[in-house]
């Protein structure tokens, strides 16, 4: 019998929730790391027990955690679980330093238009290798790229990226300047997209080591050039693994996609009643099966006359219907952030979506109804699900 | 002189990461330094580096504090001597995360240092 394992972090720590195929009776564990904020936690595509979190605080600073029991128990890979011959904890898993040898520590543009150093803040974002359990990359606040190749015990920047030309004009958006996204293409090992806002979206065709804007399609009317190569507040990118090189972005406004794994974006946000919003997401088997949680506006961060929905677009974009049974459709001010929404693998594609109202909804039948998982936890910031055999 | 045994609390969250319960007691060679103690604790607690002071920087956190025998000892000099009294292990030296109000005057420290020992949560 197939399971389903819904991975959650909110403001206040991390959560696990499980079913069965039916998606209907779940078990729900947690608060793990309670009082954290849990920026996201995702498990390896190789191993699914092994489950990546990034744990962190503004007084406390960022860490690390693993679990190779599906979420059952954790460890800070450098905190107290491994050891040495006496006995004495080793490692550091939340030591991420930026490579000013390769790449100087130069600055980036702050909000008032002046230059500001790069300084870490906290992980946004860990993505596991799709071929070892033991590697996965971290999106860091102030941008940059980390890899760890040993199962997050140590982290080395991926320094091609903020040396990147362009990182003086890359600047913070309303959350701060966070590599958000990461995606990795299952056929091509070198190909990677990251986006940060506000910065825009990059390709690295080389595994990590030299980096392209692809930006290109891409218009903000807040930059003095709207069609500049950066500076555009991308706010989350999804790619059907069955279909590589076909990319659908959640941008500030706009709803975009790219035929050409980024080289161009064309808008097709289509009959969307407000396109600004952060999640988007793929259907398992569809690829031209898109979703996306529309907000109001970037001012008014909660969905339009207070009716939350989910618009599907069944054509790749630019046609979108609205699905709602389930959903509520009055009163409801919430937001959608852009890691909060997931899909799974099964033959009849769950749709998972978290709030900052602290609900977490499921559709078992690729959005058409909804129902709440659970409806009280801390603001959500990421959902991710994985589908067990 | 003698190795002393330094007292040091930790705030809930990172007791909880450290995995340990009430007062960490650690060996630490005089001078009794904050940051002889804070090398001690690190070198006992990996997962705390970067959870009180910046990795390469080695600066103290924003928001934490630094207490010790009534006295907010964080904008001293780390390589200072702590006073007597936590050296000795009489007084522990309090890691707290910063919360705002409370007061200087000297008669409501007692009343805040109880505060923060029963909860520095933020």
């Amino acid at each position: 019998m197939s399971q389903v394992r819904v991975l959650v972090g909110t403001k206040k720590g991390a959560f696990v929730l499980t079913a069965d195929g039916k998606r209907d009776q779940w078990d729900v564990s947690g608060p793990f790391f309670a009082g954290w904020e849990i920026y996201h936690m995702k498990g390896s595509p190789v191993n699914a027990n092994r489950i990546y979190v990034s744990q962190t605080s503004g007084w406390f600073g960022q860490i690390i955690q693993c679990s190779d029991d599906g979420g059952k128990t954790w460890n800070a890979p450098g905190g107290g679980m491994q050891t040495t011959p006496q006995g004495m904890p080793t490692g550091e898993s939340n030591r991420f330093v930026y490579d000013s040898a390769a790449a100087p520590l130069t600055t980036h543009q702050w909000y008032d238009g002046t230059q500001h150093p790069w300084d870490f803040k906290r992980v946004w974002h860990l993505e596991p290798s799709l071929t070892d359990a033991e590697a996965v990359y971290a999106g860091v606040e102030d941008a940059a790229l980390f890899l760890s190749k040993d199962g997050a015990h140590s982290w080395q920047e991926l320094p091609g990226l903020r040396g990147h030309g362009t990182g003086p004009a890359w600047q913070p958006g309303a959350g701060g300047m966070c590599l958000h996204t990461i995606v990795l293409d299952p056929a091509d090992p070198d190909r990677i997209y990251i986006a940060i806002s506000a910065a825009g979206a990059f390709r690295s065709d080389d595994g990590g080591k030299s980096w392209k804007p692809i930006n290109k399609g891409l218009r903000s009317p807040y930059l003095p050039d709207e069609d500049h190569e950066v500076g555009h507040c991308v706010h989350h990118i999804a790619m059907s693994p069955r279909r590589p090189g076909v990319l659908f972005m959640q941008k500030h406004w706009d709803v975009m996609r790219s035929d050409d794994a980024g080289d161009n974006w064309r808008e097709v946000s289509g009959n969307l009643p407000t396109d600004f919003g952060f999640a988007i997401d793929v259907h398992a088997h569809e690829p031209e099966t898109i979703y996306v949680a529309p907000i109001k506006s970037d001012s008014e961060h909660y969905p339009l006359d207070g009716q939350l929905k989910v618009w599907r677009s069944k054509t790749g974009g630019n046609e979108w219907e609205a699905m709602t049974k389930g959903l509520p459709q009055q009163n409801c001010y919430v937001n959608v952030l852009r890691d909060a929404m997931a899909v799974d693998t099964l033959d009849d594609c769950g749709i998972y979506f978290g709030t900052t109202g602290g609900q977490v909804y499921v559709s078992p039948d690729a959005g058409d109804t909804w129902k709440p998982i659970v409806r009280d936890l801390p603001a959500v910031l990421s959902v991710e699900v994985q589908t067990l055999a | 002189m003698s190795v002393a045994a330094v007292r040091i609390e930790l705030p809930f969250h990172l007791r909880t990461l450290a995995q340990v319960n009430g007062e960490v007691r650690l060996d630490v060679e005089p001078p009794v330094t904050l940051n002889r103690v804070l090398d001690a604790l690190e070198e006992c607690y990996p997962v705390l580096r970067g959870t009180i002071r910046d990795h390469g920087t080695l600066q103290r956190r924003p928001f934490l504090r630094f207490f010790a025998c009534q006295e907010d000892i964080s904008h001293q000099s780390p390589d200072d001597p702590l006073p007597d009294a936590v050296a000795a292990g009489r007084e522990p030296l309090l890691i707290i995360g910063a919360i705002a109000g409370g007061t200087s005057r000297p008669g409501d420290r007692a009343a805040r240092r109880h505060r923060t020992q029963k909860s520095t949560s933020p």
